[in-house]
This record gives C-alpha cells, sequence and structure tokens, in this order.
C-alpha cells in the first residue's frame, strides 16, 4: 500500500469530524481510528499508520487545509456560530481533535494493570515540561486514591524528635519549586536484545518531566534532627504494596524535595497525591509516591525493591545494586515511527536529552547512522536534571537516512550506543538503557525502530 | 526620644537579626510543626524489616507445612502451587545456575540475596489485592515454605526471628553494591567516525507484530 489511498478517505472523514464537534461527540476520533485499522489492517499500523497518525496528532490544520467548505474562501462553521461560554468545562480538556493523545501500555508486558507500567505520548509533545494527564505511571499496586486529610508523614528512626505532619503542616514549611525529570531506569528495557518497539512513546516514553514544589527534604531532617549514627533513609509509600526503597543520608541532604503540587497544581493521585518523593536524577522507582514514611538508620535496608528489581544481571551471573544515577540519554522525537516525514524538503529535527549528572552540555545529531554528527541547538532553559530541548534543520533528500542523538553532559560523559552497552553489560540487564535511539527514514518517510551493528 | 516610627523600625530590625540568626541554626523542632508519634502511632507503621540482618523481624513463626496451605489459599492463584508463576505472574522457585544463561530465571532461590527481604515484602505487599492481612506467623510460614520451594530449608523448617537472618541466599555473593558506572567511554567523534561500509542494521522492529496501536483508543493486543 501506499499513501494514496489514504489521502483519498480523508476526504470522507473530515465531515464526520465536524459532527462530531457540533454533536460534541466526544469519541469521534476514536471511532475514526477504528475504523480506519479495520481496512487497512495490521501491517497499517506499523507503517502507513504511522503517516495516519501524522494526519490525526499534528491535527486539524493539514486536516483542514483540504476541506472546501471550511478553508478559505470559505468562513469555516466555527467562525458562523457563537461559541461555549466560560466554565462550560470548568476544569479545562484538550480539545476533541487530541483524543488520541493519551497515555498507553503494552497489555503483554505485565500481568495485569496495577502492576504495570503507562508510557507519555512524548511524540504529541512540546517543550520540557509534560502536562499532568499525560504524566507516565508506574503502579507496584494500582493507584490509590489517598484523602489529604488523613494522610499523614511520619519521620522516626535515627532521629532527635520523632515527627508525624499532617499536609497542612508539611505546607507550612519553606517552599521551593524545581524542575526535574523522572525517568524509570526499565526506560528502552525491552530493546536491550533487539530492536521490538516500533514506537517513540513505548521505547521512550516512561520519562516524564514536571515542575514540582514542595519542601526540601533537607529542612525536614534539620527539623526533627539527626543522630550521628543516621546514614540512609528508608522511604516507604502509603499504596497497598507499601513500596520502600534506601537511600543515602547525602542524597537526601542534597537535593530531594518533597512535593504536593506538579505543575502548578495539586499532585495528580496517579503522581503521588497528596504527598510523594522526588529524588532528582536518580532512578524513578527512589521518587516514592504517596510517601507516608521515613525512617532513618544505619544502613540500606535492602528491599525487594533494591534487590529482586531494579539491579543490573551482568552477563558474568553478577549483580550491580544501588545503581541510581540516570545516566545521559537523548532522542529525536521528531521525525519518530508515529511522526513520519512527508516527501523530500526542509525539515526540524527535534528531540530531548537529559541526565541525571546535572545539565545537559551538547546534543549532536546524525542522519548517516553515525558517520558524521553535527551539533544541535540546545534551547533555554537548560535545567540540571531536566529534560533539555535541542532541533536542527535538516533538509532530507528523500533517500533512506539513518537519524540519531548524542548527548554530552556536564560531566563530559558521552551517551554510548546500543553495542558499547551490551559490551559492558550483555543483553539481561533491564535497566538502564541509556543507549543511543537509531530512526531507520525509509524513501517513503516511514521511520522504523532499528539497531546498528 | 523614639516616635513611634522608629520604635517599630528599631523593633523590626531587631525582629529580622532574630530570624536570621535562629534560621541558619535551624535546630531540631524550630519550626515545631506537627506533633510527636505516640509509641502505638509509631509500632503500627514502623514494619519494615532489614535484608541483611533481619532487623524490625516481628515476634511469631511458621513452618514449612502450615505455609503450603496458606499459599494453597493465598498465593497459588498467580504463582503456581509450586511457586511456577501463572501467566505473566512472577516465577518464585527454580532458575537455579541460569543467571548467566541466555534467557536467566530470576526467582528467590536463584536471585534473592537476603532471606528476611522475602518475610519484609510478603508482609507489606502480599497478596496483592488484600495486601496486610495476613498474620505474622503466617507470613513466616510463607517464606518457609517459599524457601522450602527452593531447596534453601528443610522440611522441617520453621521460620522466625531467629531463623531467617541467618540463612545464606544461594546468590548472596554475587551483588556488588556500589555502581561501576561509567562503564561505557565514548567518544565524541563528529566526522568520518565510522566506515560508512559498516553501517548495517542488525534489528528492526519493524513488522515483528509487538508493537501496540499510537492512534485511536487503547490496545489491548497480546503478543502473537
Amino acid at each position: 500500500m501506499n499513501k494514496r489511498p489514504q489521502a483519498a478517505k480523508r476526504g470522507n472523514v473530515r465531515p464526520i469530524l465536524w459532527r462530531g464537534i457540533r454533536g460534541r461527540n466526544l469519541p469521534v476520533i476514536s471511532k475514526l481510528a477504528g475504523q480506519r485499522n479495520v481496512a487497512l489492517g495490521r501491517r497499517t499500523v506499523l507503517g502507513l499508520g504511522a503517516a495516519l497518525t501524522g494526519s490525526l496528532a499534528l491535527g486539524a490544520e493539514s486536516a483542514h487545509s483540504e476541506t472546501s467548505e471550511m478553508s478559505p474562501p470559505a468562513d469555516a462553521p466555527w467562525s458562523q456560530s457563537l461559541g461555549a461560554g466560560v466554565v462550560d468545562r470548568p476544569y479545562g480538556t484538550p480539545a476533541e481533535f487530541e483524543a488520541g493523545v493519551i497515555r498507553r501500555n503494552v497489555p503483554w508486558l505485565t500481568a495485569g494493570t496495577e502492576s504495570s507500567i503507562s508510557f507519555s505520548p512524548l511524540q504529541s509533545l512540546n517543550g520540557i515540561i509534560t502536562p499532568n494527564g499525560l504524566f507516565f505511571e508506574r503502579y507496584h499496586a494500582g493507584r490509590p486514591d489517598v484523602d489529604p486529610a488523613q494522610h499523614r508523614l511520619m519521620i522516626h528512626g535515627m532521629v532527635e524528635r520523632p515527627l508525624l505532619l499532617t499536609m497542612q503542616d508539611i505546607m507550612r514549611f519553606p517552599s521551593v519549586s524545581r524542575i526535574h525529570f523522572i525517568e524509570c531506569p526499565a526506560n528502552g528495557g525491552m530493546e536491550w536484545r533487539s530492536a521490538q518497539l516500533n514506537s517513540l512513546q513505548f521505547n521512550h516514553g516512561m520519562i516524564s518531566c514536571a515542575e514540582w514544589t514542595g519542601v526540601k527534604l533537607s529542612t525536614l531532617l534539620e527539623e526533627v534532627g539527626l543522630k550521628k549514627e543516621a546514614k540512609w533513609a528508608m522511604v516507604e509509600g502509603a499504596d497497598g504494596a507499601h513500596m520502600n526503597r534506601s537511600l543515602p543520608l547525602e542524597k537526601c541532604l542534597d537535593d530531594c524535595l518533597i512535593v504536593y503540587a506538579q505543575n502548578g497544581e495539586a499532585l495528580r493521585p496517579e503522581q503521588g497525591y497528596p504527598l510523594r518523593l522526588v529524588v532528582p536524577g536518580w532512578e524513578g522507582n527512589v521518587s516514592i509516591k504517596w510517601l507516608r514514611r521515613i525512617k532513618l538508620g544505619d544502613k540500606p535496608w535492602y528491599s525487594r525493591e533494591e534487590t529482586s528489581k531494579y539491579t543490573d544481571l551482568m552477563p558474568d551471573g553478577t549483580s550491580r545494586g544501588f545503581t541510581w544515577l540516570i545516566d545521559a540519554k537523548s532522542v529525536i522525537t521528531f521525525p519518530c515511527p508515529e511522526k513520519p516525514v512527508s516527501g523530500p524538503g526542509l525539515y526540524e529535527i527535534r528531540g530531548l536529552a537529559w541526565t541525571g549528572n546535572g545539565k545537559v552540555k551538547r546534543v549532536d545529531v546524525s542522519v548517516d547512522g553515525g558517520v558524521n554528527w553535527q551539533t544541535a541547538q540546545l534551547h533555554e532553559p537548560v535545567l540540571s536534571k531536566a529534560l533539555t530541548r535541542f532541533t536542527l534543520p535538516w533538509r532530507w533528500d528523500g533517500k533512506p537516512a539513518l537519524l540519531e542523538s548524542r548527548v554530552i553532559d556536564e560531566t563530559g560523559y558521552v551517551q554510548p550506543t546500543i553495542a558499547q552497552l551490551r559490551q559492558q553489560r550483555g543483553t539481561n540487564s533491564v535497566y538502564h538503557n541509556n543507549s543511543i535511539q537509531t530512526w531507520q527514514v525509509k524513501a517513503d518517510g516511514s521511520v522504523f525502530d532499528v539497531q546498528l551493528g | 526620644m523614639f516616635n513611634w516610627a522608629e520604635h517599630r523600625l528599631l523593633w523590626g530590625a531587631i525582629a529580622l537579626l532574630m530570624t536570621t540568626a535562629s534560621a541558619a541554626a535551624a535546630e531540631p523542632g524550630h519550626f515545631g510543626y506537627g506533633t510527636t508519634p505516640t509509641a502505638a502511632q509509631i509500632a503500627g507503621w514502623d514494619i519494615d524489616v532489614r535484608g541483611d540482618d533481619g532487623v524490625g523481624l516481628p515476634a511469631g513463626k511458621g513452618s514449612v507445612s502450615q505455609g503450603e496451605s496458606v499459599f494453597a489459599d493465598q498465593c497459588a492463584a498467580c504463582h503456581g502451587t509450586f511457586g511456577e508463576g501463572e501467566g505473566r505472574f512472577p516465577k518464585l522457585a527454580g532458575g537455579n545456575g541460569t543467571l548467566k544463561d541466555d534467557r536467566p530465571e530470576p526467582t528467590v532461590g536463584s536471585y534473592w540475596p537476603f532471606a528476611p527481604t522475602l518475610f519484609d515484602y510478603i508482609n507489606r505487599a502480599m497478596p496483592m489485592p488484600t495486601p496486610h492481612t495476613l498474620s505474622s506467623d503466617d507470613v513466616y510460614a510463607l517464606t518457609a515454605y517459599i524457601l522450602n520451594l527452593n531447596n534453601i530449608v528443610p522440611n522441617d523448617f520453621v521460620a522466625d526471628r531467629e531463623s531467617l537472618p541467618k540463612i545464606k541466599m544461594p546468590n548472596h555473593d554475587s551483588f556488588v553494591w556500589t555502581d561501576p558506572r561509567p562503564d561505557t567511554a565514548a567518544k565524541p567523534c563528529m566526522s568520518a567516525c565510522i566506515d560508512p561500509g559498516a553501517v548495517k542494521i542488525t534489528a528492526t522492529a519493524e513488522g515483528n507484530g509487538l508493537t501496540p496501536k499510537t492512534t485511536g483508543p487503547l490496545d489491548n493486543m497480546q503478543p502473537k
């Protein structure tokens, strides 16, 4: 199949979209997507389907340009009517045309959805901030819906003055706001062995970035007073799994935050409402959500989540524990399998870079599989332990290309290839795959997840 | 003589000095918010058990045979009667000697470094649909049963706060608790970095049927 039949189909589709708006018929786009897949079959999902995504999610704009009755010279229907009033949607929602921009899961990856993960739709996001409704989810016992009036934070163990704090108490402490990413160390974990998932969302969407507001953990630890023997903190959630991890005291006193707000509003239940820990630059699992307890001690706890899980199995049978740091990583978010290119011409390659080791210093982009590289432009703000945007103009000649990005962080660390990582760690370590992503662009503009030898 | 304005200014300055001084000190209790938890409040939440030495293990005990019946009632539906795992739920036993294999099987027996961690995890998170409903004796019994399934303890083993920390798990010595990264030393070469002829696609996700849809409603696809 080529793209032609689809373009023809679009003509039929448009009036339905419009009826959807008029009738405030929300599931219109979902219905459309369903119809198209029935018509085009599974291969379309992987190949041409990507092109389809482009037209739907890039939106309205390209779709309308072909619609005679709504585009120039016609006056569009929405220009000829009275719109909805204020508080029609007292809590705002995205445009109906964006209904496909959602967190998604890989159902075959986990036994159920309660101990599972969903991925942010990076292919449809712009900028460094993840909207709260699209922040990736990771649960170990489902999402608890916690009553903030009943929620408590207990700090005890090797402290001078154990404390029990209500949410009101916590909000009285001096507050700070910081922008930081949170990435699950299993992001890209399915690609250790081979290229498996043909998608930016599923290969890289276990990362999101937000502005967090709360109190510095160091403030709370000063308030309780640490005993001399205290060297570690055990942090624990109020979820059904009472998820817990150990953190060395130096990190707690350095930059950890106990937060109650995310991008200006209260934390979402999915991200730990009403209170979570944010451990900047470290694997997301330690940023305990629904935080209920901090216990100080002289040794680590070796909990299940830091022994059986979140340890890295090496080819010689040994395992690395306490590998908290998120090493520098980058990925091209356009083009990508979900957002292919549509014919030769000038494009802006766009992407995201990040490092747990401070700031991104430089990002290079290759369009020939790593033979030659050009330095991309970094976009402000470039913040420590936050997503950083990069772009590079690219004139595509219509020939097959292999797109890659490579980040260098402020420590001088250079993002490795998957081959370099495998040489050190084999293929069974599950976590911390921060390798360079290669996108194969075919002559028809479609994009695929590939790995190079 | 002070007038009122000067008076207020002076007191303001003194107050400011005091605030600055005390903020810098940050003595425990400086803010004074919150309450001191009672012993009962702490005891209710203080559930953690430390993996390497078992500190925090509660009173109580449980045998392998008790564990077998609790397991059948509470765990087997997901983990299988003998810990073999149903569907994609975790396998709890077996896999010994597979960690260097192409497809390793990490289980409690083949992978976990500390026995008390097993008590801690069952107690804090299991059974998944009804966590925190088992007695300490039941949790001890389950711990004993799962260790026995892995041939780590004999059939007559009784798990308690004394016996669990003494168990040395088979994979205990394989863990390194310091991070050796960075373990790659890539160089930021800019041009003619590799032979263009050597650039070969060795793997592609195209057409392998593993990727859910990223348009329309959520895809509930199962692997082919």
